[in-house]
């Protein structure tokens, strides 16, 4: 088939998991997980530890490996380069964690992680992840719906947008010390957007936590906008009825728009979105067409009927 | 010192520099294809090839200023060192074109529509008479004033070349500052009187 992307690493060439486990998510995970962990560092293939329930809003695609979604990210917080996040985001302590949610909210306050987690059953999602820069991987989310977080907080009847923020800690996040972006990053959903099945707060991949590179503890994942509106390692959500700041469409208002819905139509003012290349595919790898929505047109068309996409990128 | 290091050069032949400077391109190409540059190798190519080039323009743009200032030797290198930077544009344009974008309407549309690559393009093609004429025939045949006015066309290639960089990274970096800033100050320096040089003597 034409454009399909094969990939020629498995599950034995996923990187155990004692090697990438830290020592304080081996002892916070206690005696149960640390048996996996024992079990996965020897027999090679990592252990289900999250115990992800399967969705019906997963597609059934092939996914990225678990290096590859590991080792190529963007996080400036951590540094430009792709490889960046992957060695420096080790520093970011990530226990104890806690978001705070307040804004329009019945019920504000600080939530604690442990706490989130005990209220929602979590659930593998794999996805579609398309980044502005016009490259693309499947990744096998494990998260719950953003909706059930904000339910418990309780959305206040005027509440129109939700605005998101990434924690900003320069002794632990190098990249924040030059000022690519005004930080801490932010980033911002309409509510209906929010509320949105398809759109789940993630706290694992391919059923293993987070690591800091992708957004340890927890984060955003909208899989019909642009990557970078995936928001990462989150402390604070706030309910609001204005339309939030958000960190690239403050650095680029023409590059980067609210909105920022995956498009083939709209292309980014210094390259064309019509088309991507899937990460994984190697050297000679064929571009493969950009899908409206990211493919999840079906889905979410709806939201944005008698919008002008083109005026609201 | 200088002196001694200008007896040492001088006994290098420049061929020895275009053998050395193709081999980065061989070694990129197998690692790429090796799994040796990351998930992404087509963008590792594309952007490690660029970056060399601003390397060797600016290489190519010191050697006046280190004969100035520090009356360093190395103009029986420079011609190699323009015509290496050449080679790694063509590459890296190739690579962008062959590996990267590969639908030629899509080429024509970014040339066009894309300032960042408009200003790369017009670089690159800004080169093509430099690498051309990069022979002792040419000099001849265009007569050496004429050929060195030609030649003058690295300055603006240089700026390009930097500008082009600063304008592809998303959001605000330093680095790319830091190449189209040393290739402002080289390129300023020929205007400067030769102070230096007649201070370190005396």
């Amino acid at each position: 088939m034409a454009g399909r992307w094969k990939s020629d690493l498995n599950w034995s060439d996923v990187t155990p998991k004692a090697a990438f486990m830290n020592r304080r998510q081996i002892l916070a995970g206690g005696a149960a997980a640390l048996g996996a962990t024992a079990l996965a560092g020897v027999s090679g293939p990592a252990q289900a530890t999250l115990g992800a329930a399967p969705s019906k809003w997963s597609m059934p695609l092939e996914t990225n490996s678990y290096e590859e979604i590991t080792n190529y990210c963007n996080y400036y917080e951590f540094g430009t380069g792709k490889d960046d996040p992957a060695a420096n985001a080790h520093m970011l302590t990530t226990e104890p964690w806690s978001i705070q949610i307040d804004g329009m909210v019945d019920n504000p306050g600080d939530y604690g992680l442990e706490d989130i987690l005990a209220n929602v059953s979590l659930e593998e999602r794999i996805y579609r992840f398309r980044c502005v820069e016009a490259w693309s991987m499947v990744i096998p989310w494990v998260g719950f719906e953003l909706k059930d977080l904000l339910d418990r907080a309780g959305v206040q009847a005027g509440a129109k947008y939700v605005a998101f923020e990434t924690v900003l800690r320069p002794e632990e996040m190098p990249g924040t010390r030059s000022r690519v972006l005004d930080w801490p990053y932010r980033e911002g959903l309409r509510l209906d957007e929010a509320m949105h099945p398809l759109t789940i707060m993630a706290t694992g991949i391919y059923d293993e936590p987070l690591l800091g590179q992708n957004g340890a503890p927890i984060r955003l994942v909208v899989p019909w906008k642009y990557g970078f509106k995936s928001i990462k390692s989150i402390v604070r959500i706030t309910l609001t009825d204005t339309q939030p700041e958000t960190s690239w469409n403050m650095a680029g208002p023409r590059e980067y728009g609210f909105y920022s819905n995956v498009n083939p139509q709209v292309d980014h003012p210094r390259w064309s979105q019509s088309s991507e290349r899937k990460i994984g595919g190697g050297l000679f790898a064929k571009r493969i067409p950009t899908l409206m929505f990211n493919g999840y047109e079906e889905h979410v068309a709806d939201l944005y009927a008698g919008m002008d996409l083109k005026a609201n990128y | 010192m200088i002196d001694s290091l200008n007896t040492v050069l001088r006994k290098l032949p420049p061929w020895l520099l275009y053998i050395a400077g193709t081999l980065p391109v061989v070694w990129l190409f197998y690692a790429g294809a090796t799994g040796g540059l990351g998930v992404d190798p087509v963008k590792a190519i594309e952007h490690r090839l660029g970056l060399w080039a601003l390397w060797l323009l600016i290489a190519t743009l010191a050697v006046t200023p280190l004969m100035k200032f520090a009356g360093l030797r190395l103009l029986q290198f420079r011609r190699a060192l323009g015509v290496l930077a050449f080679f790694y544009v063509l590459v890296h344009v190739l690579v962008w074109l062959v590996l990267d974008v590969q639908i030629l309407s899509q080429v024509w549309a970014d040339i066009l529509k894309r300032p960042y690559i408009t200003i790369g393009m017009a670089a690159f093609v800004m080169m093509l008479p430099l690498a051309i004429t990069s022979n002792n025939w040419s000099v001849r045949k265009l007569g050496a004033p004429r050929w060195r006015s030609l030649h003058k066309l690295t300055y603006p290639v240089a700026i390009l070349g930097g500008v082009h960089f600063v304008m592809l990274v998303k959001g605000w970096q330093v680095e790319p500052f830091w190449y189209l800033g040393v290739i402002v100050i080289l390129i300023a320096l020929r205007k400067l009187p030769k102070r230096a040089r007649r201070q370190a003597a005396g």
